[in-house]
């Protein structure tokens, strides 16, 4: 299942879970969320906009995920389930308050960077889970300019660098919530290997 | 372990008169040759390891846009590699059916240089990163300009072109480029018109003065005849490199040319 808030391109995230063997549903129904056997929270754009219209799913999101249901959030969707975010401070929206399901910050990549930290970049798993097996060394297609420091080091399953080494793929303490800031969805083989890692995931959880 | 170049295919997506679209590969613009099926050139450099692909449409009628926006649909179902779809994008609705159809990125150049405010507005609707500046730069030796470079012993400009460079519009593309990136610009992707088809190289002068003025990635577009063009266009400060006809016509596989560039200390996605 994707959870259809208003942001991003949901096509080719569709298509790679259906390459993946599941049968994706496009919701924006807070209550289908129980139903299902995973649960994918895309994400493009800025913090701000997209907890506001995540908004009405959240009470159900913070149920499936202290439920157990495995959660998967995409680039946006990894920050969000972080606690607070710098780009909503910056943007002059207070203190927007994320989905706190893996405990954290979001933080701006500061020093002599491009920004946003754009393209294909290196995958270093730190952790093993499901989730990301096979997917050690790999190139994965990044675009961000923000990125998320869990509070607990060991949420911290993969790495990548860029001026400094930040999380790639995060997941909570009882592991069914998990977040990749890169786009799985157009990181090629890659990519398509973790989505299916994570289909077989949801579907023995 | 590092952010590697990009090396981006792009292919120039037009109607043929079945109405089917086709991809053509011109000279300076002008003198289009037929290239082969969009989707299935799609598929065919996927495999091949592109990092990204890059389509422009040059078809100008509102009947060619629904045939693009189609064969748009058919790649992103294909391919999972980042997409950008360029051509005739002028209101932030074209943007928004753009991006429905499975484009991550759209490239904007005319609709942009008529109307600024239309990357201010697709980037606060969609986001920075999905809305590319296409340049069309062509050299000018006069004294219109704000920001020079020494080329060949001769001090010159870079002005942004409309229509294919037919039109300038004596806009200096330094000023351009800072000026979409205070906008929201989430990257640059510059053309040559001087190097359109040469195969001789990128303007490596004009990439040089972008990448130095903008904090945003670039995009290096016209000229590249050979791997080590690429190479030296990195060199100059571009973060991805597009070519067209030495993909096109094999003279050249996507492998080789990173192979050729790891050898020389780029880092690639091999």
């Amino acid at each position: 299942m994707v959870l259809d808030y208003g942001l991003g391109n949901l096509r080719s995230v569709t298509r790679g879970l259906e390459r993946a063997g599941a049968t994706v549903r496009i919701v924006d129904d807070p209550e289908a969320i129980q139903s299902a056997d995973g649960v994918i929270l895309p994400g493009v754009g800025a913090f701000g906009d997209g907890m506001e219209n995540a908004g009405p799913f959240r009470e159900a999101l913070l149920e499936a995920a202290a439920a157990g249901q495995p959660i998967l959030g995409i680039c946006l969707g990894m920050q969000m389930l972080l606690t607070t975010s710098e780009e909503a401070d910056r943007a002059g929206q207070g203190d927007v308050t994320g989905l706190d399901l893996v405990p954290g910050r979001n933080v701006k990549f500061r020093g002599d960077l491009k920004i946003p930290h754009m393209g294909w970049n290196e995958l270093d798993v730190k952790r093993s889970h499901p989730v990301i097996e096979g997917i050690d060394g790999g190139y994965a297609y990044f675009v961000h300019s923000y990125y998320g420091v869990p509070e607990d080091t060991d949420s911290i399953l993969v790495t990548s660098e860029y001026g400094v080494e930040f999380p790639a793929v995060i997941a909570n303490e009882a592991g069914n919530v998990i977040g990749t800031q890169f786009h799985p969805e157009k990181s090629g083989e890659i990519g398509l290997r973790l989505l299916k890692n994570f289909v077989a995931f949801a579907a023995d959880a | 372990m590092t952010l590697t170049k990009r090396i981006i295919p792009c292919i120039d997506v037009d109607v043929d008169e079945d109405g089917n679209a086709a991809v053509y590969t011109g000279v300076q613009f002008e003198d289009l040759e037929y290239t082969g099926d969009p989707v299935e050139m799609a598929k065919e450099y996927n495999e091949a390891g592109a990092d990204e692909f890059t389509f422009l449409d040059i078809t100008a009628s509102a009947e060619g846009r629904e045939t693009m926006l189609d064969v748009v649909e058919q790649v992103a179902d294909e391919v999972f590699i980042p997409l950008t779809v360029g051509g005739g994008i002028r209101t932030v609705e074209d943007i928004k059916e753009t991006l429905r159809a499975g484009a991550d990125k759209v490239s904007i150049n005319t609709g942009a240089i008529e109307r600024p405010e239309l990357i201010t507005e697709g980037a606060t609707a969609f986001g920075n990163q999905c809305i590319l500046l296409s340049v069309d730069a062509r050299r000018r030796f006069d004294e219109a300009g704000e920001h020079y470079v020494q080329i060949d012993g001769e001090s010159a400009w870079f002005e942004a072109t409309i229509h294919g460079g037919r039109t300038g519009t004596d806009l200096d593309v330094l000023e351009w480029v800072r000026e979409a990136e205070e906008r929201g610009a989430g990257e640059m992707f510059i053309n040559s018109i001087d190097k359109d088809g040469t195969k001789d190289g990128y303007d490596l002068p004009l990439m040089e003065a972008v990448s130095d003025a903008v904090s945003t990635p670039v995009i290096a577009s016209s000229g590249c005849g050979h791997p080590r063009h690429m190479l030296e266009v990195f060199e100059a400060g571009a973060d991805a490199a597009l070519a067209a006809s030495i993909f096109h016509f094999d003279e050249y596989t996507i492998q080789e040319t990173k192979e050729y560039l790891d050898d020389h200390g780029v880092p690639v996605r091999l």
